[in-house]
């Protein structure tokens, strides 16, 4: 890819250096105080509101949240498909090295497909109905292989096919999508995103349309080609389950703010968010008690357009009162969140960390889940 | 494929074949006598039972039927006041015009044909082409007199168009000959002239209907996901447009263009009034002020044959635009 030629300078690395953690620096994909606002006729929405993470080749970041949560606009953005004579983006998103925010839709048409690419929720709506899916598959090739000609765009597009784990790749290039099953679609579609061999991958649900026993299968299959084209991939999700078994960083998002950032095993083992809490205590464990009972969280996701001032989560907290008025007059930014400046895990909550872990040690007890 | 369309060809056949008998049934088994109207001066009896059985009035329906489908078939024989034989597709004689009624139309319906294709033409383009570019530009002035256009088309008359057509074009600027049919065969710019006005008022009414049709479609179809998808590829807009967005979105435009091609094709009266020429349209109004009913009924007949087929190129249009039909 691009970001692995060696500049023509000489010079090892002059990218614009970005106010953000160390490891970032190597990072592919770099969001910093994202902003995405949408005019609509019942007022400014703010879709995404100050988020930043970022994401290296190789590595999975999952984003989790509740619908509106402001995690697939973060992810349209960064792709360029917002509608761009209602929406207002600001903040940096860096591509391999390149700002993507300010490019104009040419420079960015060229990146996706090539450099970013990216998988739907629902496979039979994604593929166009009318044409066949190894057509659709060298279609997506051919655009950024312009002198590939016909023959060249269909072996490549077989080669995907099998590459994804579908049958028959010769045969099925010729089918519609609706000839295929659920599963072999998404699979189709990865195999779609893939064709570019792109950078950055972005899988918004990717198997929530999915049978269950289909949903394992994609997720494998999205971590065996992470391993062979070693791309960075975001999955978004509401589903914490997902998360735990192909992500390797978490960013919790909540009314378009992240709430809680940090590695798998700091945000699923030691979540430090209420919101965080909530989520987890609403999936099912298979190695807790059984008969625990799933606590959805009370109340319903916030409007974007009239965001609850302060926390924007403190009409669902249970334990906003404990953190004062602070909870309904200051947004609390995102801070370390556990003994260790320096480990990573950050959490955006006004209560102190000693109070939170009384507060979840207290949830589990009453709750029961196990985690 | 291949079994689709037999299917689609075997029911459109049963269609006509009800069509045919619903018809035959309407005209020459009502209770009024046909033959008066057939023999307009100084008939007697005599006479009038002449005509009734070389009509073959006085055979059981189901044998006139017969005779009449086998006269569209091979031809037959009509007797000697009505022109002897009459070859295949025989529809008849008719007692007012004096002529084989197949000779009738083979004279109107070239002109109905060359009023009604290059306007469906037309306005299909037209339609389309301003439904796409105000979904395109949605909001902004283009969409905005697009709108308004199709609007003015929509509300307006075409004895109202057709007219200040006339007005504007013909006897004020000068610039077009008085509307008149010539065949394309004979001289094609002549053939162009005389009907452009036609082409262009039918045009401008049936493409309002068209234009909000497709912009309402195409609106409906940007927001799919498979248009986002396309997208995400990084197709360039013409592509995305063009090739992912406008296919799914023309399949309601093909239905309705088949209905109103097919309609108009079994005669556009209006159209013809207005600029004078006489097309199977006039030809039926005529016949029906007459009543000349082997012309009417030859007319209605083919103003089904019309529809039918239109439906019948409907249906393998769609299949051919979206290969999920031809599961069915």
């Amino acid at each position: 890819m691009d970001s692995s030629e060696p500049s023509p300078s000489g010079e090892p690395d002059d990218r614009p250096a970005v106010p953000a953690q160390r490891s970032d620096q190597d990072a592919y994909l770099r969001v910093s105080d994202l902003r995405v606002r949408f005019d609509t006729e019942d007022g400014v929405v703010r879709a995404v509101d100050g988020v930043s993470f970022a994401v290296e080749r190789g590595r999975t970041l999952g984003i989790v949240g509740e619908s509106g949560s402001g995690k697939s606009v973060t992810s349209l953005a960064i792709l360029g498909l917002h509608d761009p004579r209602r929406t207002t983006i600001t903040g940096e998103i860096s591509v391999g090295g390149r700002q993507v925010v300010g490019l104009s839709d040419e420079e960015v048409r060229r990146l996706r497909g090539r450099d970013m690419a990216m998988i739907f929720q629902d496979p039979l709506s994604a593929l166009h109905p009318y044409y066949t899916v190894g057509r659709q598959i060298a279609e997506a090739y051919r655009v950024h292989h312009p002198k590939a000609n016909r023959r060249e765009a269909r072996q490549r597009a077989v080669d995907m096919l099998d590459r994804v784990g579908i049958p028959q790749p010769a045969r099925r290039f010729d089918q519609y999508p609706h000839e295929f099953s659920g599963g072999m679609r998404q699979r189709a579609m990865i195999a779609m995103s893939l064709v570019n061999d792109p950078a950055l991958l972005i899988a918004d649900e990717p198997t929530t349309a999915l049978d269950v026993t289909v949903q394992a299968q994609i997720l494998d299959l999205l971590a065996d080609l992470q391993a062979e084209f070693h791309s960075a991939i975001i999955l978004i999700t509401h589903d914490l389950g997902v998360v735990g078994q192909v992500a390797d960083d978490v960013l919790v998002m909540y009314g378009g703010r992240a709430v809680e950032r940090g590695s798998v095993e700091q945000v699923l083992r030691s979540p430090q968010h209420p919101y965080t809490w909530g989520l987890l205590s609403s999936v099912p464990s298979l190695h807790g008690d059984a008969d625990a009972d799933l606590v959805p969280i009370p109340g319903n996701p916030p409007s974007l357009i009239n965001l609850p001032s302060g926390c924007a989560f403190h009409p669902r907290c249970r334990y906003a009162d404990r953190a004062g008025s602070r909870s309904r007059s200051d947004v609390p930014e995102l801070r370390p969140a556990g003994q260790s400046d320096s480990d990573g895990h950050l959490v955006a909550c006004h209560l102190g960390a000693e109070e939170r872990a009384a507060f979840y040690a207290e949830d589990i007890a009453s709750v029961g889940v196990a985690r | 494929m291949s079994r689709f369309l037999i299917k689609r060809l075997f029911s459109a056949t049963l269609t006509l074949f009800a069509v045919s008998v619903l018809t035959f049934l309407m005209f020459f088994a009502l209770p009024r006598d046909p033959v008066t109207g057939m023999c307009p001066k100084n008939c007697n009896p005599e006479r009038l039972e002449r005509v009734r059985d070389d009509l073959g009035l006085n055979d059981p329906l189901v044998s006139q039927y017969a005779g009449y489908m086998k006269g569209i078939v091979t031809g037959r024989d009509l007797g000697s006041a009505q022109g002897g034989r009459c070859d295949a597709p025989c529809l008849g004689w008719s007692y007012v015009s004096n002529e084989a009624v197949s000779d009738t139309i083979a004279r109107v319906l070239p002109v109905t044909l060359s009023i009604v294709i290059p306007a469906a033409i037309l306005w299909l383009l037209l339609g389309v082409g301003l439904g796409m570019v105000s979904a395109l530009r949605r909001g902004t002035w283009l969409d905005r007199a697009a709108i308004g256009f199709s609007l003015t088309g929509a509300s307006l008359q075409l004895y109202f168009v057709g007219a200040v057509l006339l007005l504007v074009f013909v006897y004020n600027l000068r610039l077009l000959p008085v509307p008149s049919y010539t065949s394309i065969f004979d001289d094609p710019v002549k053939w162009a002239s005389g009907l452009v006005l036609a082409w262009v008022a039918l045009a401008f009414l049936f493409s309002a209907i068209y234009a909000r049709l497709s912009r309402a479609q195409m609106l409906e179809t940007l927001s799919e996901d498979f248009v986002r998808t396309a997208r995400a590829k990084g197709l360039a807009k013409p592509k995305v447009y063009g090739r992912h967005a406008l296919r799914a979105a023309i399949t309601p435009v093909v239905t309705i263009a088949g209905l109103d091609v097919g309609g108009a094709l079994g005669g556009t009266v209006i159209t013809e009034t207005t600029f004078g020429i006489q097309g199977l349209g006039r030809t039926a109004v005529d016949a029906v002020r007459s009543g000349d009913l082997p012309t009417i009924m030859a007319t209605v007949l083919i103003a089904a044959v019309f529809v039918v087929l239109a439906n019948v190129l409907v249906d393998l249009l769609y299949a051919a635009i979206d290969p999920r039909v031809r599961l069915r």
